[in-house]
């Protein structure tokens, strides 16, 4: 019995650090927003009464709906797009890429996080703008007389930025999906009478569906919460979910309300997460 | 009588990956309903050949004709042959029954038709009432059958096997063996299997091409193959045989008469004669252990002649005993004598002789192969 006493303690010390780390970044602040999110607001301060009234008003707001709604909209705009773009480049990547060259390539894409996140979505600014690349060349050309107004300030803007912002996140996952595939399953889908296009309907894609799932969820999840595509390439005027939050935490001085927005958006964020899961389920089970 | 026809013809067939050579100029006829292997050490092409066959790999010049169809514009999918992979190639997304279904797409036939064409697939290879497993909880040997009744569902003219038996244990390769024989047999397809182990080829065929560097070097049936290699390098790679250096001493009307320290003069008829090894330093006379005969003292024999030896060696092998022997009047070179080695089965009442012992070897000219 000792023994197992002096197991235990050995293991409980193993397993504190990354405990107390885990309690400390990620457990302590989701706490302290959960917990504001009960109390009541008063005028430049918080009074430490239990109320669901935070709660009733995120619920009931129209406005919150409608950026909610824009959110999720956006997200899954975005998700669908980077996800479909991206499966051809790992695919490219995976599987006509000679093997010498693969490494060099998954290193040209992540080219762009060599730069800050802000300066990339500002690039896409001046890239999309009034008078910006797109519309300074085309105008040059002579292709359109006025500058195109739909791809700036508006959730197409938002949306071509967040997929290009996102794409290797889509990308890594499928391509490691992609190189795990058994060469000689597409050969066997092949040598029983199936065509290159069923084949890949038939074998490559289901298997490659894990890799698909994991890029879609970690495209998602951070873009329905991102802050600063809407900030700056919206132009403040079309804001999501995240931008909303802060104006209620910094602007409006309204924590209580701020963190009921957060817990909410997370709430539905995780839901809709499990349930696409749920969904999805069989083509997890696959082992390789 | 009709003569069986041939399934598959390759005629001249060349394939080059760059600048290396994998195929020099295949010229192979394969019967239908012929149990056929391509055997050869790896590297050999023999693989690349079966590929080639399947359509996975074009050819570089040559002709392959597949129940007389010629396949150079014929891909994969549309030939009619099936394949049983090295790795098996099981679906891991896909229950056992959907494996086996796979190719059974664009069949005319009903849901319920298909699924017992499934299940009459999984009984004939062991695996009935395996349907609804999922294919990562097989064994090797249960993926193995997996493989095999998703290609025989399909009725193929011609079946494939790319080294099907080499991830298997040895007992689970020999019960394989004997049941892939049997089923060859039950459903009358071709087989054409590759194999770098000379004895499953030995046991399974009924025709065999050996395969060195992209060349067939010969293609015979398995006894043909194991009592008259065609050259040295066959004789070296089928089995064990031994070598003796010979000197020819003359080659008139079709009978060579050698000189074999060690057996002394013997005459052989053209038959008998094989090509050695470029590198090889003059003629050689080889046999097989099993054709020469340990003869105890006082015992009599009715092989035409006779070798006195000592025993230098005993492997006991149980059901075998390998006898290693020095043949008096072989010369030794370098301190060490050249032996040969001569198996002896372990019959009731035969004693396993000590090592040191003089004895006897009784043998008869017409079990040597000279390599000239």
């Amino acid at each position: 019995m000792a023994r197992f006493d002096a197991e235990a303690r050995a293991g409980l010390s193993l397993i504190a650090p990354p405990f107390l780390y885990a309690l400390v970044i990620l457990a302590a602040p989701l706490l302290t927003i959960l917990a504001y999110s009960f109390l009541t607001d008063g005028y430049l301060e918080i009074i430490r009464d239990f109320t669901w009234d935070n709660y009733v008003q995120v619920m009931t707001d129209p406005i919150v709906r409608v950026v909610m709604t824009r959110s999720l909209i956006v997200a899954m705009v975005v998700t669908a797009v980077t996800v479909v773009l991206a499966f051809p480049v790992a695919y490219y990547v995976s599987f006509v890429v000679r093997p010498e060259r693969k490494s060099l390539w998954l290193f040209l894409i992540t080219i762009p996080f060599w730069t800050s996140y802000l300066i990339r979505v500002f690039l896409w600014k001046v890239i999309l703008g009034y008078n910006g690349v797109v519309n300074s060349s085309l105008t040059g050309l002579g292709i359109i007389d006025e500058p195109l107004t739909f791809i700036l300030y508006n959730v197409n803007s938002i949306v071509i930025t967040l997929a290009h912002a996102y794409a290797p996140f889509a990308i890594l996952p499928i391509f490691v999906t992609l190189e795990k595939i058994d060469r000689s399953l597409l050969e066997a889908g092949r040598d029983l009478g199936e065509s290159r296009a069923m084949t890949f309907w038939r074998v490559t894609l289901p298997l490659a569906m894990p890799g698909v799932l994991a890029a879609v969820l970690i495209v998602f999840i951070p873009t329905i919460g991102d802050y600063v595509t809407p900030e700056v390439i919206g132009g403040g005027k079309i804001p999501m979910i995240a931008n909303m939050i802060q104006v209620q935490m910094l602007a409006l001085d309204n924590r209580p309300l701020g963190s009921a927005l957060a817990v909410t958006a997370m709430l539905i964020v995780a839901v809709i997460s499990v349930t696409f899961l749920f969904l999805n389920r069989r083509f997890l089970k696959v082992r390789q | 009588m009709t003569k069986p026809k041939a399934m598959i013809e390759c005629r001249d067939v060349h394939k080059y990956y760059g600048d290396y050579h994998a195929l020099r100029g295949i010229d192979l006829t394969i019967k239908g309903g012929e149990f056929f292997s391509l055997l050869g050490p790896s590297g050999c092409g023999k693989t690349t050949l079966l590929r080639t066959i399947a359509g996975f790999e074009d050819i570089s010049s040559g002709v392959v004709l597949i129940d007389d169809r010629e396949m150079g514009d014929v891909p994969a999918n549309k030939r009619p042959t099936n394949m049983v992979f090295q790795s098996y190639a099981i679906f891991p997304h896909l229950t056992v029954a959907e494996n086996v279904a796979f190719g059974l797409r664009r069949d005319p036939r009903g849901k319920a038709e298909k699924a017992a064409a499934v299940d009459e697939a999984l009984a004939m290879v062991g695996l009935k009432g395996y349907g609804a497993r999922s294919a990562h909880a097989l064994s090797g040997g249960q993926r193995q059958r997996v493989a095999l009744a998703r290609a025989l569902i399909l009725k193929p003219k011609v079946l494939l096997l790319d080294e099907p038996l080499s991830a298997l244990d040895r007992k689970m390769r020999e019960q394989m063996q004997v049941e892939l024989i049997k089923l060859q047999r039950q459903v009358g397809i071709t087989f054409v299997l590759v194999t770098h182990d000379q004895e499953e080829a030995l046991v399974m065929s009924d025709r065999i091409a050996v395969m060195f560097e992209g060349e067939i070097a010969q293609l015979d049936g398995p006894e043909a193959l194991y009592a008259r290699p065609a050259t040295r390098r066959v004789a070296d790679f089928i089995g064990v045989m031994n070598f003796l250096p010979a000197h020819i001493v003359a080659d008139i009307g079709g009978i060579v008469t050698v000189d074999v320290p060690g057996l002394g003069q013997v005459q052989l008829p053209h038959s008998q004669v094989s090509r050695a090894n470029e590198d090889d330093e003059g003629a050689m006379i080889g046999f097989r252990p099993e054709t020469m005969t340990l003869v105890g003292a006082g015992a009599t024999h009715n092989q035409p002649r006779e070798t006195n030896a000592t025993i230098d060696e005993v492997v006991y092998y149980g059901d075998m005993t390998y006898y290693d022997l020095r043949l008096d009047g072989v010369a030794r070179t370098d301190g060490k004598s050249r032996t040969v080695r001569i198996s002896m089965r372990n019959v009731f009442g035969r004693d396993v002789q000590e090592v040191g012992t003089r004895t006897r070897l009784a043998w008869s000219p017409g079990s040597l192969v000279l390599f000239r």
